[in-house]
């Protein structure tokens, strides 16, 4: 692919991106998104073929974005609780400067698993922010911070909370900005997962 | 005809055991001989092996060495100084006599193998490095101890791994051949020892992916494996053989702490995420019961 086909995939993206999580995964269409563009329904399809297709690839889009950020702060050589306050940050910064990401995981991924049935099975199209998580949870056994349990428990505790932080923030229940939480929520995170 | 000194350190024979099992033991018998081996019959006593020199050609050391650790009342260490510079070739027989083994958790001082203290060099017969062969196992197989000897009396140089083991047999690892290879790569794991189906690196132990050997390549009794027959691959040809919870698969939330050779752990996750998200019918079901 051209990388001026390739930028102009990406801007597809990411503005079906911010119309699915605004409006939602059923009340838009393909036009909304190629006008949203400024390109033909017609050329949209070459792009992908449906709105299916261009579901799976934003999540996957959404993933390899947070992937990346969580890579960095693995690879760095700071102790157990820093890499968890990191997380935590990134996380929040992300929901803040790119709500959509995150209301897409929420709102869409998470709550229309029939559109993503077919090609997203298990967790293959957030593998790359899994691994992460997975490898920071390793890590963290492995050199002693964190308590070995299984998988999702952990997994549960730690995005379910950033999760429901989110999801309050969106629905404007949440009364301070989402990063004056940081500290406690990193905090009690490591505190719970922590031997 | 090569002349061969089988000398025991602290061993349980399991060497010589298994050595005992080679199919062809009579033709063996016929093109090597024994100047002294402890349970075949040989041309001198052990009394004689330490209080004369006898010529010999291959050095055969079993099991753990430590300077405490007398044979006929000489030390071992003097046993194998006095016959390491006479013979062209030295083989460590088994784990022990390669890395220390099971015994360096003796009561005997300073026990280790011939060369290694696990994976660490030993400085005190460092002047032997360049004739030794170290054949690792617990025990050895052996088929490959037969085919090392065959080698020397050939002159075919055998090119040899960082721990002295010949690349021919120990380049391979002991997942390379397994016949539950199709349940580890879709992470099956088997639910019972024994049984025909699934694989057992998950949780029931199993270090083949990441231990040097042949055992899937060559059989055991050219029948059998231990991972073909239902049971974990305990990494016994490596240094760090024994470890503890030999059946269960040690992991950090989920992660298997040693993943196979050569694979990063983001390598690994990345594969596991996506053969997990899928079931395999066929790989579920018993192989020979409907």
């Amino acid at each position: 692919m051209t990388s001026k086909k390739q930028l102009k995939k990406e801007l597809i993206i990411q503005s079906a991106l911010e119309l699915f999580a605004s409006k939602g995964f059923y009340s838009t269409t393909i036009p909304d998104i190629a006008s949203s563009v400024k390109i033909s329904v017609g050329s949209m399809y070459n792009y992908f073929t449906s709105k299916d297709v261009l579901a799976k690839e934003i999540i996957k889009y959404i993933s390899l974005y947070l992937g990346n950020k969580l890579q960095n702060i693995n690879e760095e050589k700071i102790s157990t609780e820093e890499k968890t306050k990191k997380i935590v940050e990134v996380y929040f910064k992300t929901a803040s400067l790119k709500p959509e990401m995150i209301d897409y995981f929420l709102r869409i991924y998470l709550s229309n698993r029939e559109v993503f049935k077919n090609g997203c099975e298990g967790m293959i199209c957030v593998n790359e922010f899994v691994t992460e998580i997975m490898i920071y949870f390793e890590e963290g056994v492995r050199c002693g911070d964190l308590r070995d349990q299984d998988f999702f428990s952990a997994f549960g505790l730690f995005m379910g909370y950033l999760g429901g932080m989110v999801f309050l923030k969106g629905e404007e229940i949440l009364p301070k900005a989402l990063d004056t939480y940081i500290d406690d929520i990193s905090y009690n995170i490591y505190k719970a997962l922590s031997k | 005809m090569i002349k061969l000194l089988w000398l025991s350190g602290i061993t349980c024979n399991a060497n010589t055991h298994s050595f005992l099992n080679y199919p062809f033991i009579e033709q063996f018998l016929n093109d090597f001989e024994f100047i002294y081996h402890p349970v075949l019959d040989s041309s001198y006593t052990l009394q004689e092996i330490v209080s004369n020199e006898i010529e010999c050609d291959v050095l055969l050391i079993e099991g753990s060495i430590s300077p405490e650790f007398q044979r006929a009342d000489v030390s071992i260490e003097d046993i194998i100084r006095k016959y390491a510079p006479k013979v062209q070739k030295i083989v460590t027989v088994g784990t022990c006599a390669t890395f220390g083994g099971i015994f360096s958790q003796s009561d005997y001082k300073d026990v280790t193998g011939l060369h290694f203290d696990k994976e660490q060099k030993n400085q005190k017969f460092e002047n032997l490095f360049d004739k030794t062969i170290s054949i690792s196992g617990c025990p050895i197989h052996p088929e490959i101890l037969v085919n090392t000897l065959y080698a020397i009396k050939g002159d075919i140089a055998l090119r040899l791994d960082n721990f002295l083991r010949p690349k021919e047999f120990y380049a391979y690892t002991v997942h390379n051949g397994c016949v539950r290879n199709e349940y580890f790569e879709y992470k099956v794991d088997a639910h019972q020892f024994g049984e025909l189906e699934g694989c057992m690196f998950y949780d029931h132990g199993c270090q083949a992916p990441f231990t040097h050997a042949s055992c899937n390549k060559i059989l055991w009794n050219e029948v059998n494996s231990k991972t073909r027959v239902g049971l974990p691959c305990f990494g016994c040809t490596e240094p760090t053989f024994p470890k503890a919870n030999l059946f269960t698969t040690k992991k950090n939330m989920g992660v298997p702490e040693n993943l196979p050779l050569g694979v990063g752990k983001r390598v690994y996750l990345t594969l596991a995420g996506i053969t997990k998200a899928f079931k395999i019918p066929r790989l579920e079901k018993k192989l020979l019961d409907d």
